[in-house]
């Protein structure tokens, strides 16, 4: 008699598809890998995995000086570099007490906010290429390259510049730094109704990333989504708004707030939030006063005693700070609280049920630096 | 109408006659057949080198870039030298990889798109088969790329391919039937499926303009159709480059990734063709009523340039949605083709065969 | 709520917390096992509702590891600063704050992974940037490693 065998029955519903988004995968925007489940093409759950280019830069900062570590804060997050650097610069200034002068805090409010557009230009650019739109790419970089060039021009470097020094800058501007700057405000206007002809309003963008990935304003304060993507859920979390530094106290402009965040509302506060740097930029290139480019410092920086907190908007949200100081000139911990941090956390939370596809965007409307995540 | 000077029928009678007067038959159709084939494997490679050129080019323009430069003047051998450097390279086999389906996949599109080249008329007198179901031929040819695509997917032992092969397959079996329906209408208007008929047809206006309004929605979904059909942007989810790396033929390399590169711009060049000659006269000038003077002059102009005119036009048309245009998703893809073209194809005939019936058409 | 009243209602939360002197933030040290009492405190109650933790790190002090918690609250914008002192090094532990503030879970693994603090009770206590079979937590002050520092 023949014996019959008692397979085990797989429930194929329950079957679980998983596939390797990264360390090589053309989205991921550098080398960041997610282990995403599948459904067919549903996202169940997926799992970041970190730490690919992870360099140590906070056990590297205990054994640096405070003005070598402004080196290292370009590394971060090389998109809004000085940004980064200005965080540690006012950290230092901060705890030693120095009053920067007023020139080099219009001068740094000015270069910060070109670099954010910087940032958020190449974001849209590769925003565009993950939806399949490649032309974004190239249209984006034209932009960024004069940026650059402004960058050029007055410092020598193009992407990591390490021009803020504790105390003010490096050197002077370059003469012709305001009327480059002006040229591009007027250049740029023009060329950000292209953005919006040739991405924004496209209908296929909009089906694809209307209600998509949606993050409710108590979660994005939960899993501490800032900047812009937080701002997209309604969170009000501008630094420049709640907790002012160089001179944006002086200058009239919105911190936009979305309600609805999803990809959508991700996309369009970063497109305002160009705008709105902008409207800084032109409000204060004309006032830069006339004085020192950098206040006087010692030769050698040494921190008093004690812990300091810094933070700064960076172009992906707020950066922190944390120092803990033993007297010596090199600090006793360094902490950087990185935006792209706690924002790829809540990755996992809002894709879950979405398509391959809309992972994505989903992604790239978070825009994360991996550099930043790993440090 | 006269085309006497660019019929090519006559010449290939000559040479027809030429064969069976010194040939017993049977060698006379090898040396035919033979001539044919290694006229369109010219043509076939020579249009792909082209195609992709012209590709770089457009995308270069709408890109604000140059594009290619270097190699020749306008960088115009700059495909050659690809080519070249896709032959040199090394065939990589894939552990644990279905070999025998492997190595078949190119072979099975490239095979198809070559087929259904075969039943286009270039010119009068110049095609290589004159089918009286013609199109329907075609349109059974060019579907056999599906099965290579599948193929390829399957057998890469790769999860991206596996994706995009599926995606692959939901989406041209079901844009095949938007290209079908939408080729019907012309059908009734025509009232026949063999090629050259449907382009003698169009002698006194084309189809588009024949046929009114339905005609002219037959023409955008058939474009919008045979975009997807073809896998290219914004319907390119099979390769979806920033999902699934390149989709269904992430594993392939050298000659193999070439034929997969070049089946995709000659199917495009094939569907080309095909709106071309359905949709826009084929071979046939552009004659306005009663012009006399203009529509001589437009006579002047040989057929295979109006022929190439056309399809070239439909591929920039083609191109131009490629570049501009973000990509869709597979659910939208699939809701674009059922609830949205495939009523309105449905209609579409319904319309058009009673314009036909009351022969309201010009 | 201002510094002074704040400091008051944290002292009446938890009375052996103590207050350390800090320019910026109001810093109190908490001791181990009222933190997450006091943590739940923080978020629900509505005069406190601290809902933003915007900071949370590790820092090795050689006697001690500590964790430090940086709050906001986005309705009353008052910030505060919390420390919490672990005095075991090999198997220190902490409670995980990962259940109030989603944030914590990703802060608190980078904690662990180059301080070997661990969280009791965390949903997924892995390393998060280093490999798995990594020996030693980088960012203590004792750590060596001869192949990837280089002193000068």
């Amino acid at each position: 008699m023949k014996e019959v065998i008692n397979l085990p029955v797989k429930n194929i519903e329950e079957e679980e598809y998983h596939i390797n988004m990264g360390p090589q995968h053309p989205s991921t925007h550098g080398v960041l890998r997610l282990v995403v489940s599948l459904q067919g093409e549903i996202v169940k759950s997926l799992k970041p995995h970190c730490g690919y280019i992870h360099r140590g830069i906070e056990k590297m900062c205990e054994k640096d000086t405070y003005p070598q570590i402004i080196h290292l804060t370009d590394r971060m997050d090389y998109l809004s570099a000085h940004i980064n650097n200005h965080a540690v610069c006012l950290l230092v200034e901060k705890a030693l007490e120095v009053e920067v002068p007023e020139r080099v805090k219009y001068i740094r409010t000015i270069i910060d906010e070109l670099n954010r557009i910087a940032s958020h230009q190449l974001w849209w650019c590769s925003f565009g290429m993950d939806m399949g739109g490649l032309t974004c790419f190239f249209y984006g970089l034209r932009d960024r390259e004069k940026i650059l060039d402004i960058f050029e021009e007055s410092f020598g470097s193009r992407l990591l510049h390490s021009y803020y020094t504790p105390g003010g800058l490096m050197m002077d501007i370059h003469p012709n730094f305001q009327k480059g700057v002006k040229d591009f405000i007027k250049y740029f206007r023009k060329k950000i109704k292209d953005y919006d002809d040739i991405l924004t309003g496209n209908i296929i963008m909009q089906e694809r990333t209307k209600g998509i990935g949606v993050l409710t304003k108590e979660d994005a304060i939960s899993y501490g989504v800032i900047g812009p993507s937080g701002r997209a859920s309604g969170f009000s979390c501008d630094v420049r708004k709640h907790h002012p530094y160089g001179v944006y106290d002086k200058a009239d402009f919105r911190e936009i707030l979305g309600n609805d965040g999803d990809t959508f509302t991700r996309y369009l506060m970063r497109m305002h939030e160009m705008r709105e740097s902008m409207k800084i930029i032109e409000q204060l290139i004309d006032n830069i006063p006339a004085g020192d480019y950098t206040a006087k410092m010692k030769a050698v920086i040494k921190l008093p005693a004690g812990e300091y907190y810094q933070r700064v908007e960076a172009a992906r949200g707020e950066l922190g700070v944390y120092v803990v100081s033993d007297g010596n000139k090199t600090p006793y911990r360094m902490k950087f609280r990185s935006p792209n941090f706690s924002n790829l956390s809540a990755l996992d939370h809002i894709s879950r049920g979405v398509k391959i596809a809309d992972l994505v965007a989903i992604g790239g409307s978070l825009d994360y630096v991996i550099p930043d995540i790993d440090r | 109408m006269n085309f006497s000077i660019y019929d090519f029928t006559s010449f290939n009678q000559w040479i027809d006659k030429f064969l069976y007067d010194n040939l017993p038959p049977f060698w006379a159709v090898v040396v035919e057949m033979t001539i044919i084939g290694l006229v369109f494997l010219l043509f076939y490679a020579l249009v792909g080198l082209f195609l992709v050129y012209a590709e770089r080019k457009v995308c270069a323009f709408m890109q604000n870039r140059v594009g290619p430069n270097r190699v020749g003047p306008y960088g115009f051998f700059q495909t050659i030298a690809d080519f070249i450097k896709l032959m040199l390279k090394e065939l990589i086999t894939i552990k644990n990889a279905d070999k025998l389906l492997f190595n078949i996949a190119p072979f099975i599109i490239i095979i198809a798109s070559f087929m259904a080249i075969a039943a286009i008329p270039f010119a009068k007198g110049l095609h290589a088969i004159d089918f009286d179901i013609g199109i329907l031929y075609v349109i059974a040819v060019s579907s056999l790329g599906v099965v290579g695509i599948l193929l390829a997917g399957w057998s890469s032992n790769n999860k991206y391919s596996l994706i995009g092969a599926m995606r692959s397959g939901a989406q041209i079996v079901s844009y095949e039937l938007s290209v079908g329906l939408s080729l019907l209408t012309i059908i009734i208007l025509a009232g026949t499926m063999q090629f050259s008929q449907i382009v003698e047809g169009q002698a006194n206006g084309w189809f588009i303009f024949k046929g009114h309004i339905p005609a002219f929605i037959a023409f955008v979904i058939f474009l919008i159709a045979s975009t997807a059909e073809t896998n290219r942007g914004p319907f390119d989810l099979a390769e979806a480059e920033s999902e699934l790396t390149a989709g269904f033929h992430t594993e392939y390399s050298g000659i193999k990734f070439a034929f997969f590169f070049l089946a995709e711009y000659m199917n495009m060049f094939i569907v080309a063709s095909i709106a071309a000659t359905v949709f826009l006269g084929g071979w046939m000038p552009f004659h306005v009523g009663a012009w006399e003077g203009f529509n001589h002059i437009m006579d002047f102009i040989p057929p295979f340039v109006w022929y190439i005119g056309k399809t070239f036009f439909v591929i920039w048309m083609m191109m131009w949605f490629k570049w501009t245009f973000p990509r869709l998703r597979i659910d939208q893809l699939l809701t674009l083709e059922w609830k949205y073209l495939l009523p309105i194809n449905l209609v579409n005939i319904l319309v058009m065969a009673f314009l036909v019936l009351m022969g309201w058409h010009f | 709520m201002d510094n002074a009243t704040l400091k008051e209602r944290i002292l009446g939360l938890v009375p052996d917390a103590e207050f350390q002197e800090n320019k910026q933030f109001l810093t109190f040290i908490i001791p181990p096992a009222r933190m997450l009492d006091l943590a739940v405190a923080l978020k629900t109650e509505t005069d406190l509702a601290f809902d933003f933790l915007f900071c949370l790190s590790g820092v090795d002090m050689i006697k001690f590891l500590e964790v430090v918690y940086h709050f906001e609250s986005t309705i009353h914008k008052h910030q505060l600063a919390l420390k919490v002192r672990v005095a075991d090094r090999e198997n220190g532990s902490v409670e995980t704050v990962s259940n109030i503030w989603r944030t914590a879970e990703f802060h608190e693994r980078e904690i662990y992974d180059l301080l070997g603090i661990r969280f009791n009770n965390h949903p997924d206590l892995r390393r998060i940037f280093l490999e798995e079979d990594w020996k030693g937590h980088p960012l203590r002050k004792d750590y060596v490693d001869e192949v990837n520092i280089v002193e000068l």
